[in-house]
C-alpha cells in the first residue's frame, strides 16, 4: 500500500469520525393526534434547515407514553429528548427538576405571543418547561338543524338550563337521536376532566384551602345529581364506556344534538370527509350556572426536553421549530390554514386568513381565555389546573373516583353512594401523602 | 365399543363448534374488514359489513408513515430468539425434571410458576436501571433474554408434561443398549416428544410475538417490534379505526399465516400425550 493511498484512507476515516460526532439524533416521543402526526411528516423541513439533527419519532399511546416517559426520566435512562406532555404534567415535572427549563428558544420564538393562560399554565417559577404544541378549552357542539327543529335557538354562552331544556327537545329516542352525548368512560383525563371542569361551574372544588376534599358538599351533590339525569334521560345507552373518541363517532354519524367537549373537536365535526352533519354544527361557549365560572377546562399538548436528555441544544432547536409561528404559516402553506394547531398563540386568531378558514377560532379563543387555572372554581382553591389538581396523586385518584361516577351512571350505585366513597377515598389518600 | 353418534347430534355439535369458532375469531375478521374501509365507513351505524368501497388507502397511509419492515424484523428476532434460546435450556431442565425427579422437583416446578404470578410492573424499575447500566435499553438483545426468561416456566412445563408421558422404560432399553446421555436425548427423547416440542415453541412464538408490556417499555426506536407499531396508532382525540385496523392486520398476518400452517401441529401437540 503506498503512502498516499494510506493517507486518504486515514483522511476518509477521520471525516467519517467527525461527520458521525457532528450529527446529532433527538428522539421525540408523541402521541398519535392529528397535528403530532401532522408535524411527523413535515420533519423533512426542520432537517433540511439543521442537516446536522437527525429526527426519530416514537409514537405511544397516550397512557403508555406517560408511564414510558416517566419511568424514564425517574430511572434516568435518556431515551427521549422531546417529550409530549399536558398541562397536568409540567407544572408537577417542572417543579421536581424533570424538565429542561426554556427560557431561551431564541428571539423569533416571541414568547410574549402565546396565549397567557396556556404560558401560564406551563409555567414554574417564572421559567417556561414546555412549550405549547395546540392548546384546547371545552365547548358545546351543537346541530344546528335539530335546533331549530326544536324551536329553540342557542345562546352564545348557555345556562346548564337551557342545556337540559334543549337536550329534552332534541332527543328522540326511536330515532337514535340523544339530545345530549358527555364523556362517561372513568379516567382522570375522561370522565373526571369532564366532570371537574362542570364542578366549578356549580360552585363545586376538589379541595378546599386546606386540602380537605369537598364531594360532601352541596355543589358535588348538585353537579352529580344534574349530570346523572341529563344523561340518563337524555344521551344515549351505554355512555359509561363513552369517552372523546365513542362521543366523536356519535355525533359525527348524528346521534348527538350537543356535545359539550374539546374544542379540538370542532374540525373534525366540520370536516365534510369524515363528518355527516358537517354541514350543520353550531359552536356556544361551555354552560354556566350563573355562578361566574363556565364548565370548560384548558390543556394544552405541549413539548418539552427531560432533563435526562443528552442532547438538550438539538431539541431545543426542534422545539423552538415546531412551535413557532413559522411552523404555523408552514402547515398552512402545505394542508390549509383551517389544520394548523390551534390554541396557542394570540396572532393565530388575529389572522384573517384563519379565522375565514376556522368558523370555530372565535369561540375557541373565548373559550380558552375564559378558563383560569390558578383560580377555577367559584371559590379558592390551592391548586392550580381547572379539570385537574396539579399534584402527583391527582391522576390515580381521579381515575379511582372516575370509576365510582362511571359506575353511578351505568345505574350501579346512587350519586349519595358514588360521592360518599369518593369522599372517604379522597380523604384517605390525601392524608397518606401528608396533605 | 365406539359409542353410536346420531346425525342429528352432529349436527348440532358440528353447528356449535362453527358458532363458537366464527364468534372468538370475529373481531379479527371484523379487524380485517375495518381496514379496508374509509375513516367515515368504519364509524357508520349500523355497521357495514361487505357492502362498502374497499379501499386501499389505510395500508397506504400506514406503509408511508412507519417503517413496517423494521418493526416486523424485530418482532421475528424477538420471538425466535427468546424462543430458541428458552428450547435450549428448556429441554435439558424437563428432562431431568421428569426422568430423574428428586424431592424437590416438585416445588422447583411450582416455584418456577409462581414467576409467572408476580405482576410485570413489579419489576420494570429494577429491570431497567440492570438494562441503563449494561447500556441495553433499547436493544433486541436485552428483550430476547427477558422475553426468554418470562416464557421460560412455559416452556419448561409443557416440555415437562410431554416428556413425562414418555414411559421410562424406551429409554431404559436405549440406556442398556448402550445409548449415551446425548444419544439418548437426541435419538430417543426428541423424535417421541417431537409433536409436543413443536408445539410448545409455537405457543411460545406466539406468546413472544404478542408481548406488549416488556415490548413496549423497554424500547423506542432500535428494538421496537410490531406492538410497538400497533400502539402508535391508537389515538386519544382522532378517529382513525380504519389506519389503527390495518396496522393491526399488518402486525397480526405473519403470526396468523403462521398459526394456519401449523394448525396440525399445534393442534395435536396441545390435545396428545407422546404416546396417546
Amino acid at each position: 500500500m503506498t503512502d498516499t493511498l494510506r493517507a486518504l484512507m486515514g483522511a476518509t476515516a477521520l471525516t467519517a469520525v467527525a461527520l458521525a460526532a457532528q450529527a446529532e439524533t433527538i428522539t421525540i416521543a408523541t402521541v398519535n393526534n392529528g397535528d403530532m402526526i401532522r408535524m411527523q411528516g413535515l420533519t423533512s423541513h426542520f432537517t433540511d434547515m439543521h442537516p446536522d439533527i437527525t429526527v426519530e419519532w416514537v409514537t405511544l399511546e397516550e397512557n403508555v407514553l406517560r408511564q414510558n416517559v416517566t419511568t424514564d426520566i425517574a430511572t434516568g435512562g435518556g431515551q427521549y429528548d422531546v417529550i409530549t406532555i399536558g398541562t397536568y404534567e409540567v407544572p408537577i415535572w417542572g417543579a421536581n427538576g424533570w424538565l429542561v427549563p426554556l427560557d431561551d428558544l431564541g428571539a423569533d420564538y416571541n414568547i410574549d405571543d402565546l396565549l397567557p393562560a396556556v404560558r401560564g399554565g406551563l409555567t414554574v417559577d417564572g421559567h417556561l418547561y414546555a412549550s405549547p404544541f395546540y392548546g384546547e378549552s371545552s365547548m358545546v357542539m351543537y346541530r344546528t338543524d335539530l335546533m331549530e327543529a326544536a324551536g329553540l335557538e342557542m345562546p352564545e354562552a348557555p345556562t346548564w338550563e337551557f342545556i337540559r331544556e334543549a337536550a329534552a327537545a332534541m332527543t328522540d329516542r326511536d330515532n337514535e337521536v340523544y339530545g345530549i352525548c358527555l364523556r362517561g368512560k372513568a379516567g382522570w383525563g375522561e370522565n373526571m376532566a369532564f366532570l371537574s371542569a362542570m364542578a366549578n361551574s356549580f360552585g363545586a372544588r376538589w379541595f378546599d384551602m386546606d386540602w380537605r376534599p369537598q364531594f360532601d358538599t352541596e355543589a358535588w351533590s348538585n353537579t352529580l345529581t344534574f349530570y346523572l339525569d341529563l344523561m340518563t334521560n337524555y344521551g344515549p345507552p351505554g355512555a359509561s364506556n363513552n369517552g372523546f373518541n365513542e362521543n366523536l363517532a356519535l355525533f359525527q354519524t348524528g346521534k348527538c344534538g350537543m356535545w359539550i367537549d374539546a374544542t379540538v373537536a370542532a374540525s373534525f365535526v366540520t370536516n365534510p370527509t369524515d363528518s355527516q352533519v358537517a354541514e350543520n354544527v353550531g359552536f356556544a361557549l361551555a354552560p354556566d350556572n350563573g355562578l361566574g365560572r363556565r364548565g370548560n377546562w384548558l390543556w394544552a399538548w405541549s413539548l418539552g426536553i427531560p432533563a435526562s436528555s443528552d442532547a438538550q441544544e438539538a431539541a431545543k432547536t426542534f422545539i423552538a421549530w415546531a412551535t413557532s409561528s413559522a411552523y404555523t404559516e408552514l402547515v398552512a402553506a402545505e394542508e390549509g390554514w383551517a389544520n394548523v394547531p390551534p390554541g396557542t398563540r394570540t396572532s393565530l386568531y388575529q389572522n384573517e386568513e384563519y379565522l375565514a378558514a376556522a368558523p370555530f377560532a372565535e369561540m375557541t379563543l373565548r373559550s380558552m381565555e375564559s378558563a383560569d387555572p390558578t383560580s377555577p372554581s367559584v371559590d379558592p382553591v390551592p391548586y392550580t389546573g381547572v379539570q385537574f389538581v396539579a399534584i402527583p396523586e391527582f391522576a390515580g385518584l381521579a381515575t379511582e373516583v372516575g370509576q365510582l361516577f362511571s359506575a353511578a351512571l351505568a345505574g350501579q350505585m346512587s350519586a349519595e353512594d358514588a360521592l360518599s366513597q369518593a369522599q372517604e377515598l379522597a380523604t384517605e389518600e390525601m392524608e397518606a401523602a401528608g396533605y | 365399543m365406539a359409542r353410536a353418534v346420531t346425525t342429528q347430534r352432529k349436527i348440532v355439535f358440528t353447528a356449535l363448534a362453527w358458532g363458537i369458532g366464527l364468534m372468538i375469531f370475529f373481531p379479527i375478521l371484523w379487524t380485517i374488514l375495518t381496514s379496508f374501509k374509509t375513516e367515515a365507513t368504519a364509524i357508520a351505524d349500523p355497521p357495514v359489513f361487505f357492502n362498502f368501497d374497499w379501499t386501499l388507502e389505510n395500508y397506504q397511509v400506514v406503509q408511508e408513515r412507519s417503517d413496517y419492515m423494521r418493526y416486523l424484523w424485530n418482532s421475528v428476532a424477538l420471538a425466535l430468539g427468546s424462543t430458541f434460546l428458552g428450547i435450549l435450556i428448556a429441554v435439558p431442565a424437563a428432562w431431568s425434571m421428569a426422568f430423574v425427579p428428586t424431592r424437590r422437583t416438585k416445588n422447583v416446578l411450582l416455584w418456577m410458576l409462581s414467576t409467572k404470578m408476580l405482576p410485570a410492573v413489579g419489576v420494570l424499575y429494577p429491570i431497567r436501571l440492570i438494562l441503563i447500566q449494561l447500556g441495553l435499553l433499547d436493544s433486541k438483545i436485552a428483550l430476547i433474554f427477558i422475553l426468554m426468561l418470562i416464557n421460560l416456566p412455559i416452556i419448561i412445563w409443557m416440555l415437562y408434561t410431554y416428556f413425562r408421558e414418555i414411559p421410562g422404560e424406551i429409554l431404559e432399553a436405549a440406556r442398556m443398549d448402550g445409548a449415551t446421555l446425548k444419544d439418548e436425548i437426541l435419538y430417543v427423547l426428541t423424535p417421541m416428544a417431537i409433536p409436543g416440542i413443536a408445539s410448545t415453541v409455537l405457543l411460545n412464538i406466539i406468546l413472544a410475538w404478542n408481548e406488549a408490556f416488556w415490548t413496549l417499555t423497554l424500547t423506542t426506536v432500535n428494538a421496537a417490534p410490531l406492538t410497538a407499531f400497533i400502539a402508535s396508532y391508537s389515538s386519544p382525540e382522532g378517529l382513525f379505526y380504519a389506519k389503527l385496523s390495518a396496522a393491526s392486520t399488518m402486525a397480526i398476518a405473519p403470526i396468523l399465516i403462521m398459526g394456519w400452517f401449523s394448525q396440525k401441529q399445534l393442534v395435536r401437540g396441545l390435545t396428545f400425550g407422546a404416546v396417546k
